[in-house]
């Protein structure tokens, strides 16, 4: 065992700071699809337009990120082991059972997160990203789109993208309690280390 | 000032609010009345207007000697033949013709319609109007004394001997000092346009919602652009004029003016829509320009209408007219905030103030039943007029109506709506006798409109564009007031709301969804909890 770098500086910034807007973006989103009033209609949705811009803004460095630093790897998804984890998770979590996965700085998401975060990535975010654009935009469709699409298909797209988002926090925030402790799987995402079984990493 | 402010971009939010504080705190004036050139005539110089002048009719003679166009031009307007041929239905409309949900027709009730006609001795409407050039009333519209008032009863003349009125008052009309007036004739301005139309369907207020006397000189708060601490504008200053023809047409309304900022030679030199002045984008912010496409300007700007202390009626129905007291005398009553609510000679009544409007789709074209329309007497409520527009109409957008309401006299064996001979010094008139039969049937007489004799009352509905009583923009209606769950634009169809419209059964999918993972992981983790607790013990 030895204390590693698992996420680095940008990584955690980038993190916690897409969180802290995705939760902006639910709230202030929920209730410009009118399931509640919180704020005022209008100032929920000059909040959601900025944290959107935001998210977009940061959005972009996070892919540059993942390109340059070659951490896009992470998602490549695997069938190997697969089964395993969601074995221990239905199961072995209960009778304890070690979990099957043997984290490395190198693959540190297990066969489940891969796919649950390139779901998130190729699939939710995208649809939320296009689907929020062409909301933004709606009156500036060019009238070839105009003629295919309407709004309400558009919101409806983003509506159901969001409840796509919010099932994925609830089930992600659950899942951070699942380390040896509750907090295990949490520290590291704000310290940036965790003890793994490997050698130190040289940074 | 607008390009600087302008936000485009979330990010120069901040930025961009604090350059627009301190921009409009440093630079901002208020805004400026309008200012009116001085006139090139000092009407008191004029010999031919020292009088004296036995009637109104005296006096145009005198105007024409001089303004020689005037009187042929004013007979080619709707102002005097009350004709209106509409270019996209083919109906003939105009006061002439049309039947409304107050008092009719005015075809049966000269000479009490025919005090607003824009002439003199219109006793009958079978006939067209005089013909003279001394029959057009000059002074209605160019009178700035204030002195100058055509009496409800005399066919357009102004008294000539002391009257009383209203009838039984008490209160004595003296006749004007016409060369006086004469003298001091000048533009038209809101009072001498109110005088007709702030008072249509027979008192201030009635008829319209947007236009009553508090229009005269009215505060910023009720309307910015006439008001004199606002923009001070006439009502010929939007209704700009053309041979003494004025623009703007409730029969069709431009509802959706794509020309813009009128500029001379380029496009139709009327004022008379918002666009003219504002523009196609008018707002700083561009997400309020994106609703321009869909809703008129007046639905958001103009909150509420009868907002100046004057109500407007929103019932009136004809069918309980002519109960009488026990020793058989006309009844009165008034509702809880002191406005009438039954008189014996027009039924019930119910009047609003700050009265929300009634939104639909309008592309501006308006359709009349016409008095010998066939109707579908087994379902009202009856539309005394149609609005034309739906969501699906580019000409079309959603728009604020005064919706009046009432029941009215309908032949129950024609099927046809029927006028109503309300006024007059006979025995037949309504207001005379209460006796319906009597009154139709001397209606039908006046009008040639056939009667069977049977009759009924219906339910109709009349709509009313509103458009007057603009408030500074900071008392427009907020996001919410259409974008949340109980929406002033509730029932509007063809439309998604973002805050209001949704899919149910993609809300019901989604949160179920949403509870099924809740719980799910409440489950699993309570699992966790009994199994730890099970192998520690």
């Amino acid at each position: 065992m030895s204390r590693v770098l698992v996420y680095k500086r940008f990584e955690r910034f980038w993190h916690w700071f897409q969180a802290l807007l995705i939760f902006s973006l639910l709230i202030t989103g929920f209730e410009i699809h009118g399931s509640y009033s919180l704020l005022r209609f209008g100032d929920a949705t000059q909040l959601h337009t900025i944290a959107a811009w935001s998210l977009i803004v940061l959005w972009l460095f996070a892919i540059f990120w993942h390109i340059t630093t070659g951490e896009w790897r992470q998602y490549v998804p695997t069938s190997k082991g697969l089964f395993a984890v969601i074995h221990y998770y239905l199961i072995g979590t209960f009778t304890g059972a070690e979990h099957p996965y043997r984290k490395t700085t190198k693959a540190k998401h297990n066969p489940l997160q891969r796919l649950a975060y390139l779901f998130f990535k190729l699939v939710i975010s995208p649809i939320i990203w296009a689907s929020g654009l062409l909301y933004l935009f709606y009156n500036d469709w060019p009238a070839m789109l105009a003629g295919a699409l309407n709004l309400e298909t558009v919101a409806l797209v983003h509506t159901a993208a969001a409840f796509a988002m919010l099932v994925f926090i609830i089930a992600h925030v659950y899942m951070t309690t699942m380390g040896h402790t509750l907090t295990s799987h949490i520290k590291p995402m704000v310290t940036g280390y965790e003890d793994l079984d490997e050698p130190a990493s040289k940074s | 000032m607008a390009k600087l402010i302008s936000i485009r971009h979330p990010r120069q939010l901040g930025m961009s609010m604090l350059v627009a504080v301190l921009m409009l705190a440093a630079t901002f004036p208020a805004q400026a009345a309008v200012e009116h050139a001085p006139p090139t005539a000092d009407h008191s110089k004029f010999r031919s207007l020292e009088g004296p002048f036995e009637t109104a009719s005296d006096v145009t003679e005198a105007c024409v000697k001089c303004h020689t166009e005037a009187a042929g031009q004013i007979k080619a307007t709707t102002h005097w033949t009350w004709l209106y041929k509409h270019a996209e239905t083919g109906q003939a409309l105009g006061k002439n013709q049309v039947i409304n949900s107050f008092c009719g027709m005015a075809i049966t009730n000269e000479p009490r319609c025919t005090s607003c006609h824009a002439g003199y001795g219109w006793n009958d409407m079978r006939q067209p109007p005089p013909e003279a050039d001394s029959a057009v009333d000059c002074l209605v519209c160019h009178d700035t004394t204030g002195d100058y008032w055509k009496f409800p009863t005399l066919a357009g003349d102004p008294t000539y001997i002391p009257r009383e009125w209203p009838k039984g008052s008490g209160k004595i009309v003296q006749p004007p000092d016409l060369p006086n007036i004469a003298q001091n004739v000048g533009a038209s301005g809101r009072a001498n346009c109110g005088s007709c139309h702030f008072y249509g369907g027979g008192g201030d207020g009635i008829k319209h919602g947007d236009l009553d006397s508090s229009l005269v000189t009215p505060d910023r708060s009720l309307d910015v652009h006439m008001s004199p601490e606002g923009g001070n504008f006439t009502c010929s200053d939007c209704h700009t004029t053309w041979g003494h023809s004025v623009s703007g047409s409730r029969y069709q309304v431009n509802a959706k003016d794509t020309l813009g900022i009128d500029v001379p030679g380029h496009t139709d030199l009327s004022r008379a829509s918002c666009e003219s002045c504002h523009g196609g984008a008018p707002h700083h912010k561009k997400k309020l320009n994106d609703h321009i496409d869909k809703l008129a300007c007046q639905t958001c700007h103009v909150p509420a209408f009868a907002r100046g202390g004057v109500p407007t009626k929103m019932w009136w129905d004809w069918s309980t007219a002519g109960k009488l007291d026990a020793e058989g005398k006309p009844v009165t009553e008034y509702d809880e905030h002191g406005h009438l609510s039954y008189l014996s000679e027009k039924g019930d009544f119910r009047y609003g103030e700050n009265v929300v409007p009634y939104y639909a789709w309008f592309n501006g074209t308006v359709e009349y039943t016409m008095i010998d329309e066939v109707l579908d007497v087994e379902n009202p409520p009856l539309e005394i007029n149609r609005i034309e527009g739906g969501p699906d109409d580019p000409d079309s957008r959603i728009w604020p109506f005064k919706l009046m309401r009432g029941k009215q006299p309908f032949d129950t064996e024609r099927k046809t709506l029927l006028a109503t001979h309300v006024f007059g010094a006979d025995d037949s008139s309504l207001w005379s006798n209460y006796d319906w039969p009597k009154a139709l049937q001397a209606a039908s007489d006046m009008s040639g409109m056939p009667f069977s004799g049977n009759f009924d009352f219906i339910e109709t509905r009349m709509y009313w564009p509103i458009t007057h009583m603009v408030p500074p923009a900071d008392q427009a209606l907020h996001c919410g007031s259409c974008h949340a769950g109980e929406s002033r634009l509730a029932g509007i169809g063809g439309i998604y709301i973002p805050g209001h419209s949704s899919n149910p059964w993609l809300d019901r999918i989604g949160w179920l969804v949403v509870a099924l993972t809740l719980a799910g992981v409440i489950i699993h983790g309570l699992l966790r909890v009994v199994f730890r607790k099970r192998k520690q013990s």
